[in-house]
């Protein structure tokens, strides 16, 4: 895998702490292998819509990778739901559904970004430093796409 | 059946695999079935709704299946850790139809797929008149890997939409 600069927090510069929700372990233990070599730190994993919510609030990370197709509860409700209580959280959509309507539901419910599967590490990279140099303040949406 | 609803998948099948591979992948055989579908291998199932309705079961011999999941997971996975290929073979029937799906969608086509589940049963069911299985097998370099898609597209739901949209 390539070797990446580290992407640290801009408050402390400590390393950027990673929520990771797919109902796929497989698809977790990627990402999380993959945030690593951004300098991340995965501090908790969840496999459906209803647990990110409640991982959220127990561990308030900086960064969500939430899938979209879950059982239970999808994660575009799931990222509503984050997002109505939590305005300043980032969550990145990581899906192989990636058609446009579904871009456009997820970006109007909050995500900052969506990425396409099967994610390229370069491509998530970009992504993860556009997503944590936005301090919260930047509309919902702006400047953010399908990124694969 | 029709072509149009199927490229998606095999231009899908095509880029995913060679991705996830870094090799490049060859269609081998592309059938039409009437029978049962028997399974081969390790094999999820994704089940579509909407528009498009049916099935598509992604099936992988044993030995490409441990061979994918290794590749996948940047470590060498064993045989013995069935858990690990099953979830490898659900992520990546997930990320081809999926990405099929995105195609389709976009093509003006609207349907909700579920979550994919492991095809765990030897034999799946019939194909109909009206829902016939395509089973495709695509050569890679850790193996065979067969895709069996059974849909139907529902005209009146699609010709329902566009009335309402006016």
């Amino acid at each position: 895998m390539d070797k990446f600069a580290p992407v640290k927090r801009s408050e402390d510069g400590q390393p950027v702490r990673y929520l990771i929700v797919d109902d796929s372990v497989f698809a977790r233990k990627n990402l999380a292998r993959m945030v690593e070599t951004f300098g991340g730190q995965v501090i908790g994993e969840a496999g459906d819509g209803v647990s990110a919510i409640s991982e959220y609030e127990r561990l308030m990370p900086d960064i969500v990778l939430m899938d979209i197709t879950m059982p239970q509860m999808e994660g575009i409700e799931a990222a509503e739901k984050i997002v109505r209580d939590h305005p300043s959280a980032r969550i990145v959509m990581v899906s192989s559904v990636g058609y446009q309507e579904n871009i456009v539901a997820a970006l109007q419910r909050g995500a900052r970004h969506f990425v396409q599967k099967p994610v390229k590490p370069e491509v998530l990279y970009e992504v993860i430093k556009y997503v944590m140099r936005d301090d919260g303040t930047t509309p919902r949406g702006a400047g953010a796409g399908a990124g694969a | 059946m029709r072509m149009d609803l199927i490229q998606p998948f095999i231009n899908s099948a095509d880029a995913v695999l060679a991705q996830g591979l870094e090799s490049p992948i060859t269609i081998e055989n592309l059938s039409m079935e009437e029978e049962a579908y028997r399974r081969k291998g390790i094999a999820a199932e994704v089940c579509l709704t909407g528009e498009i309705e049916g099935r598509i079961i992604f099936d992988v011999d044993l030995g490409a299946a441990v061979q994918l999941a290794s590749r996948l997971a940047g470590v060498e996975v064993s045989e013995t850790n069935e858990e690990l290929v099953r979830e490898a073979v659900c992520e990546l029937a997930n990320q081809i139809i999926g990405n099929s799906v995105t195609t389709l969608n976009d093509q003006g086509f609207h349907f909700h797929v579920r979550p994919p589940t492991l095809h765990t049963s030897e034999q799946g069911s019939k194909s109909s008149e009206d829902t016939e299985a395509l089973v495709m097998c695509f050569s890679t370099s850790s193996g065979n890997v067969f895709m069996n898609v059974a849909l139907r597209h529902h005209r009146r739901r699609a010709t329902e939409r566009a009335a309402v949209a006016g």
